[in-house]
C-alpha cells in the first residue's frame, strides 16, 4: 500500500470511530481504543468527528458526501496514523476520498489525511505486531470478512491471525468466507428480499461451523448478520472483533 | 420519463422464491468459481496476465476509430463485406437484406450476445425466416421460448431433468431419448446436423476482430460455431464496435484469460480464426462473409472517459459467476441480454436510466467482480458513477437524472447538515440514543429491514460520550 | 449504410480526441514466460488433451498409415476421408493401394504391428459413436481403395458435390497439423485447398497427425515463430479435444456438433 510507514511503533494515534459504531456499537469502539492503549499508545478521539461520507457517496450524492468528508479533515492534523474500526469506512477514506476530492481546493489536505488511514486489525498486526494472551474459556468462533476490508483495504489474514493467537479460541472458517453478507448500505432496504436471501445464506454458513460466536470487523455486516441471527432465534452471537479481543485478553 | 422503468425488484422477488432456480444457481456458481480458482492458482501469472489483457483492450479503445477503419480495410481486402449499423433496427434490416439476397429461409446461429440485443431471431421470424440456435444452451432456451440467463451458459438456470422434460415436450423424436446429459446432447447433435447441412446462412458472433490482419476470432467448445461459419454458403458475423484489437499478438492474452475466467478451462475446444471466404481452389467454406459492426449506444459509452472502461469487456462472464446478487436471482430477473455486474453497468448506458435506473443499485459494491475481471474494469466505480447520473441530469448518460427525487435530495441535504456540524451531530445523535429505539418497526425502510432481522438498537450512550467520560483526549 | 459508418466513426473520433487516453504499454512477459523444458512438452500436451478425452496413438513416419487404419478398423469405422493432395494423404493412399507386384492385403507386407498407447486401449465411452457401415457407394462409382474394412475416400471435390455423404456417411477424417501447444494442450491446424476445413469437423472421428518435434510452448510463441501475421490463411484453428459442452447442468458431455472423438497420432 502506498502509505507513509509510521516510524517503528508510534506513540500516539487518532481514532476515527465511524457513525455506526458511534450510535450502535460504542462499546466496540471503546474496546478498539483500549486495545491500542494496552499497547502503550496514547489514543486521541477528536470529538468533532462524525462520518466518512460513504452513505451519501454510494447513493450518488457526492456533493453531500464531500461536505461531510471535508468536515473531518481538520480534526486530524499532523501525521499521526488514523485508526478506524471498520474496513468499509477505512476504505472510503483511503480509496474513495482521493476520487471524491479530486480537483477540489483541499485535495492535497484530503490526500494527506487519507494516506494515514489504517483499519484497526491491520494496524494491530502490521504496525504494532501485538501479542495477545487469552484469558477466556474455550470457545469456537468463526470470522466474517467484510467485503471492503478484504477488497479495498486488503485485510484478509490479519484478523484471523489475531484470533489464532488466542489459545482457547477455536477458529472455524466459513465455507464462503469471502461472500458478501448482503448489507451493502442502502441495498439492505432497497433490495430487501435479495439482501435477506444473502444474509440467509451467510447465517446458514455460520450455523454449519458450529461456532458460538461470529466475529467481524465491520458494524454494517454485524448489524445485518446479528439482526438475522436474532430474528431467527439462533444461538450464535455476532460481535465486533475489537470487543471480542478485549474480552478475551483483559478478562 | 421516456420508457416504462424495468422493475428489477419485482422480477428478482419471483426468482428468489423459486427454490429450484436458487439451488441450480448456487451449485452452478460455486462450481464455476472453484474451477476458475484452480486455473489462476499462480497469483503472479494472474496479475501480470490481466494487466497485459487490460493494456490490450485499453490500446484498442484508445485507437478505436483508426482500428475500426483498418479492420474494415483489411477485411474488405480479404473479401469480407463490412456493414455498419448505428441501431439494432439498422442491423436487423441489413441482416434481412443479406438473407433475402441469398434467398435463405433458414439460418443457423452460433452464440452471439449482440444478436440478443438486436432481438434478431424474433425480427427474422416476423419476416418468415427461421433462425435456429445451434449452441446447445441457446438451443435449449430457444425451445423454451426464453432469453439466455447467462452470457456463457445460457441454460444454467435449468437442471437436467427440466431440460429432458423440455425436449420431450418440444421435440417429436425425443419421446424415447434417455434423460441424461449424454443422451440429450446426442439428440441435439442429430437434429442440428441436418440443419447445418441445409441452412442457407450461418451466423456467429465475434470474440475479437484483428485490425492488423482482417481476422475474426471465435472460440467455442461444441463445434457449432465452426459449423455455422464453414458449411452454409453465406456467413454473417455480428460484433459490437468495441470488439476490435490492434494486432494478431493481442489475441493470445484474451484466449488465455477468457476460457479460464469463464468456465475454468485452460482453453476452449476450438479457436477459430477466419480471414476470408472460400478462395479459388478451396473445397469448403462460405462463398460470402459479412461482418455487421453494431453501435447501439456504445459510442455514447465511449464518449465519457470514465465510462469508456465499460467497453473493455471481453464477455467472459466471470463477474456474474462471482456476484452474490446474481447467484441469488439468476439471469432472467435482469430482463436484459447482459445480466450480472457487466449488465448492471452496460445496459443502463445502452438503454437509459429512466428504464434501467435501478440496475446500478442492485449491487452491494462488494467488489468480488472487480477482483476477478480479467481486463480490470473498475466495475464498482462505474456503478457508483451511474448512481450519481441516475439522480443528477448531465449530458453523459441517456436519461440521466431520470431517477431524481426531491425528497431523497432533501434527506441527503439534511444528513450532510447534521454530519458536517459537530454541534448538529451531537444534538441528533443524543436524540437518537434517547428515543431511537422507540421507533416502530413498521416505518418505511425499517419495515424492510425488520422483515428478516431484529431492529437495530441504538446504544444508550454514543462513543463520543464514552470517550469523553473516559477522559480520552480530544486533540 | 455509410451514414452509420460516418456517424459512428465521427462520434468516436470526436469524443476520443476530446479525451485522449494513453494506454499502458503491453508487457508480453507473462506469455513469454510460459515455457517448458523440451522433454516436458509432449507429456504435458498429452496429459492436458487426455483430460478432455483426446486419444493418442504412437507411430513412426513409416507405419502411421497402418496404425491409423488398424485403429479405425477396430473402432468400427467403414471409411476415412482424407486429403489426397497432401504428402500425408498421398502416403496414406499408397499404403493402401494394392500394387500388382506386392502381396495381398495391406500392401506393405512387412509393416510392423501398429503400436498403440495404453490410453487407446482404455478408450472413451463413446464406442457407439461411430455410424454403422454404409451400403451405398459414393456417386460416380467406386472411389478409393479398400484395405481390410476401411475404405479411403479422397476429399478431392467441393463439398457441394457430396454434402449428404459428408454429413451422413463419413466415419472418420484425417488431417495433418502444424504442431501442438504445450501451454493449453492444443493442435494447430491450417486447412488449405488440399486439406479442407470440414475434414476436422464433420466426420465423427478426427484423426490428426502430430510430428513429435513440432511443439511450441504457447499460442503466442507459435504465432510468432510461424509468422502468422505475415499472411493469415482462410482459416486457422486450434483444436484441443473432441467437441464438448457443459450446457446441461455443467455436466460435461462429449461429441456435440464437432467430432465425437479426437485421435492424435504422434509421429516420430
Amino acid at each position: 500500500m502506498d502509505r507513509p510507514t509510521p516510524p517503528t511503533k508510534p506513540t500516539k494515534v487518532y481514532f476515527f470511530g465511524t457513525c455506526l459504531v458511534d450510535l450502535f456499537y460504542p462499546d466496540a469502539g471503546m474496546a478498539g481504543m483500549e486495545l491500542l492503549q494496552a499497547q502503550g499508545l496514547t489514543v486521541v478521539f477528536p470529538q468533532g468527528q462524525s462520518c466518512c461520507g460513504q452513505p451519501a457517496y454510494n447513493s450518488g450524492y457526492r456533493a453531500d458526501a464531500l461536505k461531510v468528508a471535508r468536515a473531518q479533515l481538520d480534526l486530524f492534523p499532523g501525521d499521526l496514523p488514523i485508526v478506524v474500526p471498520s474496513g468499509s469506512c477505512a476504505g472510503m477514506m483511503k480509496k474513495h476520498w482521493p476520487h471524491l476530492f479530486h480537483g477540489e481546493p483541499d485535495e492535497a489536505k484530503a490526500l494527506q489525511v487519507s494516506a494515514r488511514v489504517w483499519e484497526l486489525t491491520q494496524f494491530l498486526v502490521q504496525v504494532l505486531d501485538v501479542k495477545l494472551t487469552d484469558k477466556g474459556e474455550p470457545l469456537r468462533v468463526t470470522w466474517h470478512a467484510s467485503c471492503h476490508a478484504q477488497r479495498e483495504m486488503g485485510v484478509v489474514d490479519e484478523p484471523k491471525a489475531l484470533l489464532r493467537q488466542l489459545a482457547n479460541v477455536e477458529l472455524v472458517e466459513l465455507t464462503r468466507e469471502k461472500e458478501c453478507c448482503g448489507f451493502g448500505g442502502t441495498f439492505a432496504v432497497r433490495h430487501a428480499e435479495i439482501s435477506a436471501a444473502m444474509v440467509g445464506d451467510k447465517v446458514a454458513d455460520i450455523e454449519s461451523t458450529g461456532a458460538k460466536r461470529v466475529v467481524s470487523g465491520d458494524c454494517g455486516c454485524l448489524m445485518n448478520i446479528n439482526g438475522a441471527l436474532e430474528a431467527g432465534g439462533k444461538p450464535v452471537q455476532g460481535q465486533h472483533i475489537a470487543q471480542f479481543l478485549k474480552e478475551r485478553t483483559h478478562g | 420519463m421516456a420508457e416504462h422503468a424495468v422493475n428489477f425488484a419485482a422480477a428478482s422477488k419471483a426468482a428468489l422464491q423459486d427454490s429450484q432456480l436458487r439451488g441450480n444457481f448456487r451449485r452452478a456458481m460455486d462450481g464455476l468459481m472453484s474451477k476458475r480458482a484452480v486455473q489462476f492458482a499462480d497469483a503472479k501469472e494472474w496479475h501480470t496476465m490481466r494487466a497485459l489483457a487490460a493494456s490490450v483492450r485499453l490500446r484498442a479503445l484508445a485507437k478505436l476509430p483508426e482500428l475500426l477503419e483498418q479492420l474494415e480495410t483489411n477485411l474488405t481486402r480479404n473479401g469480407i463485406q463490412v456493414h455498419w449499423a448505428s441501431t439494432t433496427a439498422e442491423a436487423n434490416a441489413i441482416t434481412l437484406g443479406i438473407m433475402r439476397k441469398a434467398n435463405a429461409t433458414l439460418a443457423v446461429k452460433g452464440k452471439s450476445m449482440v444478436t440478443e440485443e438486436m432481438h434478431l431471431n424474433a425480427f427474422l421470424e416476423d419476416h418468415d425466416i427461421e433462425v435456429l440456435e445451434s449452441d446447445l444452451g441457446e438451443y435449449i432456451v430457444q425451445l423454451d421460448g426464453t432469453m439466455p440467463s447467462h452470457i456463457i451458459m445460457p441454460a444454467i438456470h435449468l437442471n437436467t431433468k427440466q431440460i429432458a422434460h423440455l425436449f420431450k415436450q418440444k421435440i417429436k423424436d425425443a419421446a424415447s431419448t434417455g434423460e441424461d446429459a449424454a443422451a440429450l446432447t446426442d439428440l441435439a447433435r442429430r437434429i442440428l446436423r441436418q440443419k447445418f447441412m441445409n441452412a442457407g446462412v450461418g451466423m456467429s458472433g465475434v470474440n475479437a476482430a484483428v485490425a492488423e490482419t482482417g481476422t475474426l476470432c471465435l472460440i467455442e467448445n461444441e463445434g457449432n460455431g465452426r459449423m455455422c461459419t464453414t458449411v452454409p454458403p453465406v456467413h454473417i458475423a455480428f460484433m459490437g464496435l468495441e470488439k476490435v484489437v490492434e494486432k494478431l499478438e493481442d489475441v493470445p492474452p484474451i484466449i488465455s484469460l477468457l476460457p479460464r475466467s469463464a468456465t475454468g478451462q485452460p482453453i476452449t475446444t476450438y479457436v477459430n480464426m477466419i480471414s476470408s471466404p472460400r478462395k479459388e481452389g478451396e473445397k469448403d467454406g462460405p462463398r460470402e462473409i459479412h461482418v455487421v459492426i453494431l453501435d447501439n449506444g456504445r459510442s455514447s459509452v465511449y464518449a465519457d472517459p470514465e465510462l469508456r472502461d465499460t467497453l473493455r469487456c471481453i464477455r467472459c462472464g466471470a463477474c456474474m459467476n462471482h456476484c452474490p446478487v446474481y447467484t441469488k436471482v439468476g439471469g432472467h430477473a435482469y430482463e436484459a441480454p447482459y445480466p450480472g455486474p457487466i449488465g448492471k453497468i452496460l445496459v443502463p448506458q445502452m438503454e437509459g436510466l429512466a428504464k434501467r435506473g435501478e440496475m446500478p443499485h442492485a449491487c452491494t459494491m462488494c467488489n468480488a467482480c472487480v477482483e476477478i475481471c480479467p481486463v480490470q474494469i473498475p466495475i464498482v466505480e462505474i456503478m457508483g458513477r451511474l448512481r450519481v447520473e441516475a439522480v443528477h441530469p448531465s449530458a453523459s448518460v441517456k436519461d440521466s437524472g431520470a431517477r431524481a427525487s426531491k425528497t431523497e435530495a432533501l434527506v441527503w441535504k439534511g444528513w450532510a447538515a447534521m454530519n458536517s456540524s459537530p454541534l448538529a451531530y451531537k444534538i441528533a445523535t443524543t436524540a437518537m440514543s434517547a428515543v431511537g429505539n422507540a421507533a416502530p418497526g413498521s416505518l418505511p425502510l425499517l419495515k424492510e429491514w425488520t422483515s428478516v432481522r431484529s431492529k437495530p438498537r441504538f446504544a444508550p450512550r454514543t462513543l463520543h460520550d464514552l470517550a469523553r467520560k473516559k477522559g480520552i483526549p480530544n486533540v | 449504410m455509410s451514414d452509420a459508418r460516418a456517424a459512428i466513426l465521427g462520434t468516436l473520433r470526436r469524443t476520443r480526441d476530446a479525451h485522449p487516453v494513453t494506454p499502458p504499454p503491453s508487457d508480453f512477459t507473462p506469455l513469454a514466460e510460459k515455457q517448458w523444458p523440451p522433454e516436458e512438452r509432449l507429456p504435458r500436451i498429452r496429459r492436458m488433451m487426455e483430460a478432455v478425452h483426446t486419444e493418442f496413438l504412437d507411430a513412426t513416419e513409416a507405419d502411421w498409415p497402418a496404425v491409423v487404419t488398424d485403429f479405425l478398423t477396430r473402432a468400427g469405422a467403414a471409411n476415412l476421408l482424407y486429403a489426397p493432395g497432401t504428402a500425408d494423404g498421398a502416403k496414406l493412399a499408397n499404403a493402401h493401394s494394392p500394387s500388382p507386384p506386392r502381396g495381398e492385403g495391406r500392401g506393405e507386407g512387412d509393416a510392423p504391428q501398429p503400436r498403440t498407447s495404453q490410453e487407446e486401449v482404455s478408450a472413451t465411452p463413446n464406442t457407439d459413436a461411430v455410424a454403422p457401415p454404409h451400403p451405398n457407394p459414393l456417386p460416380g462409382g467406386e472411389r478409393g481403395n479398400i484395405a481390410g474394412d476401411l475404405r479411403l475416400i479422397p476429399y478431392d471435390r467441393p463439398i457441394e458435390d457430396f454434402k449428404q455423404q459428408m454429413f451422413e456417411g463419413i466415419d472418420a477424417g484425417l488431417t495433418g497439423t502444424l504442431g501442438a501447444i504445450a501451454d493449453t494442450g492444443s493442435l494447430i491446424l491450417w486447412p488449405s485447398a488440399d486439406e479442407p476445413r470440414l475434414l476436422s469437423l464433420v466426420p465423427h472421428i478426427h484423426v490428426a497427425l502430430l510430428r513429435a518435434d513440432a511443439l511450441y510452448d504457447s499460442f503466442w510463441q507459435a504465432m510468432r515463430d510461424q509468422r502468422w501475421a505475415d499472411a493469415m490463411p482462410t482459416n486457422a484453428l486450434l483444436i484441443s479435444g473432441p467437441s464438448k459442452t457443459a450446457d446441461i447442468e455443467q455436466t460435461l458431455a462429449y461429441g456435440v456438433h464437432g467430432p465425437k472423438r479426437l485421435v492424435v497420432v504422434i509421429v516420430r
